[in-house]
């Protein structure tokens, strides 16, 4: 069965982009613009797995992640983080927050599936 | 054709809206009129243009706007104040930025100290340094336009040709050991070992043992806790950094070890090894223009991407590792297969006549002696076995979880919520369970209607949950298991519960019942399933579509299952589905009716008895009723509606059978006796011979004959239409036109 992914990015270039890509490996997509919007995609449609970027307006990345985390319906969420720098510190923090996964951007399309695809069944 | 290439021209619009938030809120600060959220979303618009760059493979945008975005990292935390003279520097850092972005858009080159020294300006901003606005080349109109490279340079991360592939050394199959032992913050981030497990199936041949000694007994069980070590071996031709990677988001909650089993590699391979990663950074660039996504080679070149990053001399590890990883990727292990179901359906209905051969078989078999046919009879025993078992499996491979129904639920309790504002917070329970197709595809329409019923009519207004003392937010919980051979489905509310006084008093308004009628809490709440009842001043756009509960639970009855309903006033409502497993086989009841078998129902069998003369009365109208416990019920010849010569004719000289045919509603039927009891394979009338009132299906008997499945719903329909109609009603003969 079709696995649905929420892509939350502010940026519609890199929303469109992760959209497509795993739309290309088979995956159903569902955007929103910001963590806020993202939470509201939760609670609203059936979601198996997030992809997140971290900086964004209203709610960031990490805030999104951790109330995920602590709302218990969806506690058991795959969060894929995408992070711009590749810092440990970043990671830890995306970790902290309760992320499951992360990648780098620039990613490239493989990668994004292949992480995707080992947060997701 | 190329999403990359729209893709791209969609980044550069971006690009553009963004340069112009950036000029926008420098200009703020220009004039004195940004505070700290202006630098904020100046530092968010050139991440997003550099999050791009990246992704398009832009490196001298990434490049420049990493430095400009550091910068205002800094600013915006305020190490670096925020000065005149180092907004008049950012903003002709913008210039440059919008420079640069352009003659990428364009593919015109820009010389390369384009943005080399306004870079070392940002830098030595950002260390804390003063820069004076000469240090910042002057905005420069771009140079005249020539091909350039770096369109092409966009891809490199995202095609290689699978060319690349031969140019490779022949890997060689190693050996690992992974003792793998989660903890329990790899579950809280939502990490699953299985798909880890399984991704390492995709690398090779797994060997996979669990340890469960941690396992303790089940009342310690805590259930966020870890308790599972694995152990695998794997048989594979990737590098150990390959297999290490496929934990890499679970490395820092496990308890990892990976050792290569295999003997050292010779040293030969380490030749080419120094070239690899320089060809397939060259490779993409040729194909350019291919749609990335659609690569199946795609891994190699993002490895390799990886690998000229690296640019170690075990990079080439990486680039041959990943040939394999694309080749798992694009077949991965096969764990299921698409069946058409008209074939499924061919294996059902095969399984159902070798059913329907043994059963003749086992009936032959009491007429051998035991001495003579011994083995025989043994045999067809065994065989009897297995088909049992055969028909259990066949069953279980058109069974399906009730996810595809229950998943459509969420929604429409949102919609019926958000319609009637109510706050209500839906729980799924058993998504997983399994019950066969066709019965899921009848259940969808029950179930709508049932949870629309309890939002709507179950789950009170917030306020006034709140005044009862009860969250705002009503509950109603969705559930699915199997209980003894059935499935069974509840839907649950904590509303307020069935108002009990006002469906009795709308029964009587109805004239549904008799208003001296005394009946028991549960027997006023069966009430709601009477049709007529739902309807009326209960209707509000949301329930009342002209469905009531009563075509719940006859749609329920079809499928040879049952509805109840426990109420608990103030507290709410519980509606409990029971289900058949499949529809293709049913528990029935044989009975004869003169000369011939028909099979009824079971689920519909209340009880059968044998009454008396004074039990028996004719009503003036025509037609008999049945004194059983204070309550009249029709009786049904059936011999005489089938028109069956030398049937019962006298119900209280014969057996009567009482059957459930409705709502409320029973119905006595009179036969001549009762045969047996069996499981019977179902065949459809309609696709055989024609739909015919009061019967529902065919079976074959094990003698081979064939015997009608009764109606029991349809009879009731047929009776109750020829007693409004004039008696006259010719009996109608099934037998005979189905035989014939």
């Amino acid at each position: 069965m079709s696995r649905r992914i929420l892509v939350v990015d502010d940026s519609p270039t890199m929303r469109r982009l992760a959209a497509s890509t795993l739309r290309a490996a088979g995956y159903e997509v569902i955007e929103a613009e910001d963590g806020q919007a993202g939470l509201d995609r939760l609670v609203e449609t059936e979601i198996h797995a997030v992809v997140t970027d971290l900086n964004m307006p209203v709610m960031d990345g990490l805030m999104m992640t951790e109330r995920v985390r602590t709302n218990p319906q969806t506690s058991a969420m795959p969060v894929l983080m995408v992070t711009t720098e590749s810092s440990p510190e970043m990671r830890e923090k995306g970790r902290v927050a309760g992320a499951t996964g992360w990648i780098t951007k620039p990613y490239a399309p493989q990668k994004l599936v292949s992480s995707v695809r080992r947060i997701c069944q | 054709m190329d999403d990359l290439a729209e893709l791209r021209q969609l980044y550069f619009q971006e690009c553009e809206e963004l340069l112009g938030e950036v000029e926008r809120h420098l200009m703020a600060l220009d004039e004195g009129s940004g505070d700290a959220q202006t630098v904020n979303a100046t530092f968010r618009a050139l991440h997003s243009i550099k999050g791009g760059a990246g992704a398009f493979g832009l490196q001298r945008l990434v490049d420049y706007a990493h430095v400009f975005e550091a910068l205002l990292d800094k600013m915006r935390s305020n190490e670096i104040p925020v000065t005149p003279d180092r907004v008049k520097v950012l903003l002709r850092a913008g210039d440059v930025l919008t420079d640069l972005i352009r003659s990428l858009q364009s593919g015109t080159e820009l010389p390369q100290d384009r943005e080399a020294d306004m870079k070392a300006a940002l830098e030595t901003l950002a260390q804390g340094g003063a820069v004076t606005l000469d240090a910042a080349a002057p905005a420069a109109p771009a140079p005249a336009p020539k091909p350039t490279a770096e369109a092409p340079k966009a891809v490199p991360v995202a095609a290689a040709p699978p060319a690349a592939a031969p140019a490779e050394p022949v890997p060689v199959s190693r050996r690992y050991r992974i003792v793998f032992a989660p903890r329990a913050d790899m579950f809280k981030r939502a990490n699953e070992p299985l798909l880890l497990i399984r991704e390492l199936g995709g690398l090779g041949m797994t060997t996979v043992e669990i340890d469960q000694s941690a396992v303790p007994a089940l009342d310690d069980i805590d259930p966020e806790a870890a308790y599972l070590r694995w152990t695998i071996e794997l048989e594979t031709p990737a590098a150990i950094d390959v297999v290490r990677d496929v934990f890499e988001f679970a490395s820092d909650d496990c308890d990892l070890e990976i050792v290569d089993l295999s003997p050292p590699e010779p040293a030969a391979p380490e030749e080419p090894a120094q070239e690899a990663p320089a060809e397939a950074v060259e490779q993409p660039v040729e194909i350019a223009a291919e749609p990335p996504v659609e690569t199946a080679a795609a891994p190699v070149a993002e490895e390799a991407a990886a690998a000229a990053e690296a640019a170690t001399p075990t990079a080439a590890k990486n680039v041959q590792v990943p040939a394999k990883d694309g080749a798992a990727a694009a077949t991965p292990q096969v764990s299921s297969i698409r069946v058409d179901l008209d074939k499924l359906e061919k294996v059902v209905n095969l399984v159902g006549e070798i059913v329907i051969s043994q059963a003749m078989l086992t009936e032959h078999l009491g007429a051998l002696s035991t001495e003579k046919f011994g083995g025989l009879i043994k045999g067809i025993e065994e065989l009897s076995q297995h088909t049992r078992s055969l028909q259990d499996s066949v069953m279980a491979m058109r069974a399906q979880p009730v996810k595809s129904v229950f998943q459509r639920m969420p929604r429409l309790v949102r919609e019926v919520a958000a319609a009637t504002g109510k706050k209500v917070r839906l729980v799924l329970h058993g998504e997983e369970t399994e019950i066969d197709k066709t019965v899921i595809e009848q259940l969808y329409d029950p179930l709508v209607h049932m949870m629309r019923n309890s939002v709507d009519h179950g789950v009170e207004p917030p306020e006034e949950r709140v005044a009862t003392g009860k969250p705002a937010e009503g509950t109603v919980r969705l559930s699915a298991g199997h209980a003894g051979g059935r499935i069974l489905i509840e839907i649950s509310d904590d509303g307020k519960g069935i108002n009990r006084e006002r469906v009795f008093q709308k029964a009587v308004s109805k004239g549904l019942i008799p208003a001296d009628l005394s009946l028991t809490e549960s027997q006023i709440d069966d009430l709601i399933f009477l049709p007529g009842l739902s309807t009326a001043d209960q209707v509000s756009n949301i329930s009342g579509r002209g469905v009531g509960m009563d075509v719940v639970r006859s749609n329920i009855q079809r499928m040879g299952g049952r509805v109840s309903i426990k109420s608990t006033p103030g507290q709410g409502s519980v509606f409990t589905l029971a289900l058949p497993l499949t529809l293709a086989v049913l528990d029935g009841m044989n009975v004869r009716v003169g000369d011939e078998i028909y099979v009824v129902p079971l689920g519909n069998i209340i009880e059968s008895l044998r009454p008396t003369t004074k039990d028996v009365h004719s009503l003036a109208g025509g037609g008999d009723v049945l004194l059983i416990r204070g309550e009249y019920v029709p009786l049904v010849y059936v011999g005489r509606l089938f028109g069956i010569a030398n049937a019962a004719s006298d119900a209280s000289k014969s057996l009567v059978v009482l059957v459930e045919a409705g709502p409320g509603d029973k119905i006595g039927l009179v036969l001549d006796e009762i045969v047996g009891q069996q499981q019977v394979v179902i065949k459809s009338l309609e696709s055989n011979y024609q739909a015919l009132p009061g019967l529902s299906g065919a079976t074959i008997l094990g003698n081979g004959r064939v015997a009608l499945i009764l109606d029991v719903p349809g009879i009731h329909g047929i009776v109750r239409g020829a007693a409004t109609q004039a008696r006259a009603t010719p009996p109608m003969s099934h037998a005979q036109q189905v035989q014939a």
